[in-house]
């Protein structure tokens, strides 16, 4: 046997030894306790995924985790029994926090599990075996807990010089390793020549400290009859030898340097723990399930190593080792310098709990309250990593993290030794961790930073690329649009060759080339929409460009359509003279929005900087762009209605006129949103801008007049010729059935209209004083009117009324189902306001005083007529759209999908406005509360707001309409 | 004379000798871009949040290198404040509270339940923090959430919540030391009571 060449390292101190204590008594083995937690976080890294679910039996050595990732470990049952839990439990952690724990209930057999060695190591490849260590959930068993595979993976960066074990154990009170050594000596000698084996270290040096005598006399008996080559060195007892790197420059006189590991200057260092761990688990097959842990302490009558069970409880061993209650002032994990106080004795033994020190008050007393430093110099002759501990206290107490790091604090091994000879009594190591902690914290944020950095940038780069794609395909179309349109054309006149049989072929064709050329212009336009909103000018030139190709194609089709089916639907003809107009009123509408777009740009420019005089031109010429523009649109709008007379053009129209109003109602919005700018910016136009206004909504009412008049004609016409002929009974009756629609969809936008109206949190009063208890009346009577008609007319068109019917009660079923989730969030609104009224310490008095109890009441009261509304509809509901025969369901759902999906979308789309423009009255209303001051501002925003609603709340109903009508 | 017109001359050609070399290296070393307001963008949160009234961090940091002032930035909170006002050489003024107020960090949470399924949120997220499909439930990704809140208002039925981000064992951090006690003023360094006793 060699002995070792000792150097020696900067520092250190002498703190009094109290190692006897725990060695007057043979090895314990403590009793099973009544349940063993096993945290799945006992090591460094990733915790590990549990295996196991709750009320599985599991035997011991059985795996109950595996590894989450590289840097993890294993977990394996301590014994057998069942998991009765896996939930958060007290860890030993400093922080006494919890973290997730398995728990299993010993059935008190101890049953192994079929062990598997691996006794044919040495053929085995090193990989291989790494993984087997990995899975038998071999840690670093020093402190740190840091998986064996990866640290022994890690060591072969470099060539290796020395191979070194641990088994100085400088701490005070701990003599867990040298009860280890002296008990093992021969596991613990395997194991260190199966870790030889697998570094391929040339030297093996096992550092011990001479205060272990007996340990150092089994050792040298045991190296020398095997004729190892293994090395000891015995290294004089000074306080931290144990440190890996400050063992390492003990017996190679070598420095790590900063920020580097031992590995890259070719030493591994393992402890003694973990070699007999790596022997048990190769050559008798056992997972690391227990270990050697000190109990000492004044407070234990029985101080004691003990070998234990990981996962049980502290108290089940204080128990063991006799504590005594009255005396245990402080309970450490881990010695005296390193350790940290334990605030509960149920934390669970873990991997790396080397000791339990029960202290007594005089043994730990609290520490000393710190005082000035005195700039005595103590703690830099103590401090073993070389470092100025007064120094990194100053930037510590300051929060210069960044000097602190020039002073290389990531350096201290938080050893103690500077606090230990503070006279000034500072806690040097907490200010210490806690800069430490400051900085990971500061450097976790910035990777996190630059996370969302790169995912913001590459979200930015996909929309770009999106636009540029947007816009490559817009050039390529332009290019082709001429020579497509002109074939298309030519082509035209060649189909419509007009031979009897093909016709409804055509037609179906034709039928459905609209409805697909139909739906991509409204995907164009609500892309158009979207662009405007988001006021990218090149993106609006290239749609409106698409949008109006695409009207032209749907046009051309429509009008061979008409040509191709002139027998059938000789009403349709006026349909191909009607498009070119609606052609040209589509065009000027984009003309106003992109003037609107391009007016508010520059009103925001001159808001920028008001003194302009260009851009008050600008805005001028703008401003007379625009009330040409929609000056023409008017025309075109008035001149629709004129063209629109024949009676099966009538229902398009309709819808056409709608959509004119509601862009119409939207200008207006618009212009009134500009007179409001103007106003805040007192800009000269405003007088301008409330003409424009005045004729947007001069114009609104205008469509909206003329979107009654052909309602009203649509409806008579109908009425008379319902007698003379079935098929046009069965347009009146769906007409019915839409008038019927809308006087619902009005009761229940009154309805809506109330409850919003309390919601808000007025009183019945001003309900009342509100127009829409009288609106929801009249609706009622209407709607009692037009289910009277109804039934009147119900007997002749029985048949061809109940297939439109069954997606209109689908419709009202999904309203009334919004309804109910309205009403829902209202209770739990109520519910919320109520328990937020009590956590704010108001009285059961008060709360009932407010408003709150009643609305919850009323809300329930609502939910649940509400539901049984919906029991009752669903039930007729089911009962109608059961009625139908099968054939006429299919046809009608092949000629209402695509634009009832349309629709349906806008439809969505206005719904959400309407619960957005609610969301912002709330919103608005709260500011209102909490600042009075502002009131006549913020009431004039909630009137505007609400008018918003309403509008989109009109449009939704015309929307539903038009879907219906579809 | 002619010293001095020699003089003149090996000035004269020094000068343009120098001038050729600053000229080189003004090309050859040429830094694209404004590096300070990559300094600052690197000091900024990232939450993308835009309380500070700007489409993103890095418009911020351009307007920050144009003369805004900074302590628009509630994420950043102070510690930003005074990174920022070091690196710029300003003084350090407290947070604006008109643009919101520092909270703790907080990460968006779907109530699953309760969503419709609509992206509006999806639209907003700006870092594609949020998973989901049209009419399908859409979920979080915590790890990938800065907490900026933008995702609440537009979500159509309110089911979005900003949760406190809680400490657990991995992410505790120590606390630092009370400091010099007031009582512990007139007490010197011998008087400290016994330390270990053995």
């Amino acid at each position: 046997m060699q002995t070792a060449t000792i150097f020696s390292f900067h520092g250190g101190i002498h703190p009094p030894e109290n190692k006897a204590q725990s060695l007057q008594l043979p090895l314990g083995k403590p009793s099973l306790p009544r349940e063993l937690i096993l945290p799945l976080g006992q090591h460094i890294g990733q915790s590990s995924r549990p295996l196991v679910k709750v009320g599985d039996s599991v035997l011991k050595g059985e795996t109950i985790a595996i590894n989450n990732g590289f840097l993890s470990s294993f977990l394996h049952a301590p014994t057998s029994g069942t998991v009765s839990a896996i939930e958060e439990r007290l860890i030993a952690h400093p922080s006494g926090l919890s973290d997730l724990c398995i728990v299993i209930k010993p059935d008190g057999q101890d049953t192994w599990t079929t062990l598997a060695p691996l006794y044919d190591w040495q053929e085995n490849s090193r990989t291989d075996v790494l993984a087997y260590l990995s899975e038998m959930g071999i840690v670093g068993m020093g402190g740190a807990g840091f998986p064996t595979q990866v640290k022994l993976q890690g060591a072969h960066k470099n060539p290796l010089t020395h191979f070194i074990i641990n088994a100085a154990e400088c701490e005070p009170y701990i003599t867990a390793d040298d009860m280890l050594i002296r008990e093992k000596t021969l596991e613990l000698v395997l194991g260190i020549e199966i870790l030889q084996h697998l570094v391929e270290a040339d030297n093996v040096v096992i550092g011990i400290e001479d205060n272990k005598p007996t340990a150092i006399a089994a050792l040298k008996a045991l190296i020398t009859q095997r004729k190892s080559k293994i090395q000891l060195a015995v290294v004089p007892t000074k306080y931290p030898s144990g440190g890996e790197k400050q063992l390492i420059q003990l017996l190679t006189g070598k420095e790590v340097p900063s920020g580097q590991y031992p590995a890259d200057i070719g030493i591994l260092c393992q402890n003694v723990g973990t070699c007999v761990a790596v022997h048990d688990s190769i050559y008798l097959g056992k997972p690391l399930i227990s270990r050697f842990t000190t109990l000492t302490g004044d407070a234990l009558n029985a101080p004691q190593n003990v070998e234990v069970l990981l996962g049980t409880p502290v108290a089940h061993l204080l128990d063991y080792a006799d504590s005594a209650a009255d005396k245990l002032h402080r309970l450490v994990m881990g010695g005296p310098m390193m350790g940290y106080t334990l605030d509960s004795a149920a934390v669970p033994i873990v991997k790396t709990s080397n000791c339990i020190l029960a202290a007594s008050k005089k043994e730990l007393p609290a520490p000393a309250p710190e005082q000035a430093c005195i700039r005595c110099g103590m703690c830099e002759q103590a401090c073993p990593a070389s470092l100025l501990p007064q120094q990194l206290l100053w930037f510590s107490k300051s929060q210069e993290h960044e000097k602190a790091e020039h002073h290389n604090l990531f350096d201290c091994i938080e050893c103690g030794a500077c606090s230990y000879v503070c006279p000034s009594s500072i806690p040097l190591v907490q200010y210490y961790r806690h800069s430490k902690s400051s900085i990971r914290e500061a450097r976790e944020s910035n990777v996190k930073a630059d996370l969302a950095k790169q995912r913001f940038e590459a979200r930015k780069a996909r929309q770009d690329a999106e636009a540029a794609e947007k816009e490559a395909k817009r050039l390529a179309r332009q290019k082709a649009a001429p020579s497509k349109s002109a074939g298309d054309k030519k082509a035209a006149p060649a189909k419509v060759a007009p031979t009897a049989a093909p016709i409804s072929d055509d037609t179906k064709k034709l039928k459905v080339d609209i409805a697909i050329g139909k739906s991509k212009l409204k995907k164009l336009q609500k892309q158009l929409l979207e662009a405007q909103e988001a006021e990218h000018v090149e993106d609006i030139n290239a749609l409106q460009l698409h949008v109006s190709e695409q009207e032209k194609n749907v046009a051309s089709l429509e009008e061979q359509l008409a040509k191709t089916a002139p027998a059938a639907t000789p009403a349709q003809a006026p349909a191909a003279a009607k498009a070119p107009v609606s052609d040209e009123l589509k065009k000027a509408k984009i003309d106003v929005a992109l003037i609107g777009v391009k007016l508010k740009k520059v009103q925001k420019q001159l808001e920028a900087t008001p003194d302009d005089q260009e851009l008050k031109d600008k805005v001028a010429s703008f401003e007379a762009d625009l009330s040409k523009a929609q000056a023409a649109l008017s025309a075109l709008g008035a001149s629709t209605p004129a063209a629109a007379a024949p009676k099966a053009a009538i229902s398009d129209d309709l819808k056409k006129l709608k959509i004119d109003a509601a862009i119409a109602k939207a200008a207006v919005k618009k212009v009134e949103k500009a007179l409001k700018k103007a106003e805040e910016i007192q800009a000269p136009e405003i007088d301008a801008i409330r003409q424009q206004l005045q004729e947007a909504q001069k114009r609104a009412d205008d469509l909206e007049k003329a979107l009654l008049n052909p309602v009203s004609t649509a409806a008579q016409p109908t009425a008379k010729t319902n007698e003379t002929a079935t098929n046009l009974d069965a347009d009146a009756a769906k007409k019915r059935k839409i008038d019927l629609a809308i006087a619902k969809a009005g009761i229940k936008k009154a309805e809506k209209n109330i409850a919003l109206l309390k919601e808000q949190g007025k009183d019945e009063a001003e309900i009342k004083a509100s127009e829409w208890p009288q609106k929801l009346i009249e609706a009622q009577n209407k709607l009692a009117a037009l289910e009277k008609e109804q039934e009147t007319a119900a007997p002749i068109t029985t048949a061809p009324t109940v297939s439109p019917a069954a997606p209109a009660d689908a419709d009202a079923a999904k309203k009334r189902k919004i309804d109910l989730a309205i009403a829902k969030a209202g209770i739990k609104k109520a519910e919320k306001n109520i328990t937020l009224l009590k956590e704010q310490g108001k009285d059961e008095a008060e709360i009932k005083a407010s408003e709150w109890p009643q609305k919850l009441a009323d809300a329930q009261d609502k939910l649940a007529t509400l539901e049984k509304e919906q029991g009752a509809n669903s039930d007729t509901a089911t009962v109608k759209s059961a009625k139908p025969e099968p054939k006429q369901v299919e046809a009608k759902a092949e000629s209402i999908a695509t634009p009832e999906a349309d629709v349906a979308t806008q439809v969505k789309k206005q719904k959400i406005a309407a619960a957005m423009a609610k969301a912002q009255i709330n919103k608005l209303t709260k500011r209102l509360e909490s600042a009075p001051e502002d009131a006549e501002y913020i009431q004039q925003e909630i009137e505007a707001t609400r008018q918003k609603q309403q509008d989109a709340e009109a449009l939704l109903a015309q929307l539903t309409h038009s879907q219906d009508n579809t | 004379m002619l010293t001095v017109l020699l003089a003149i001359g090996i000035l004269v050609l020094l000068s343009l000798i120098f001038g050729a070399i600053l000229g080189y290296a003004n090309v050859r070393f040429h830094v694209e871009g404004d590096p300070i307001v990559d300094q600052i963008d690197a000091i900024l949160p990232q939450t993308q949040c835009g309380q500070c009234g700007h489409p993103g961090c890095r418009p911020y940091a351009e307007a920050i290198s144009n003369g805004e002032a900074i302590n628009h930035c509630p994420p950043g909170g102070q510690a930003t404040i005074q990174a920022l006002a070091d690196l710029l050489d300003v003084e350090a003024i407290p947070l604006d509270g008109d643009h919101g107020t520092e909270t703790a960090k907080r990460v968006a949470v779907i109530r699953e339940d309760e969503c419709i399924g609509c992206t509006k949120c999806i639209q907003a997220c700006p870092v594609d923090a949020i998973l989901g499909a049209a009419k399908q439930m859409h979920t979080v990704i915590a790890d990938e959430c800065t907490g900026c809140d933008l995702c609440v208002e537009p979500c159509p039925v309110d089911c979005i919540d900003m949760v406190e981000v809680g400490v657990t064992a991995k992410t505790w951090t120590w606390n630092k030391p009370q400091g010099i006690a007031e009582t512990s003023l007139n007490i010197i360094a011998t008087d400290r009571q016994a330390e270990v006793v053995h």
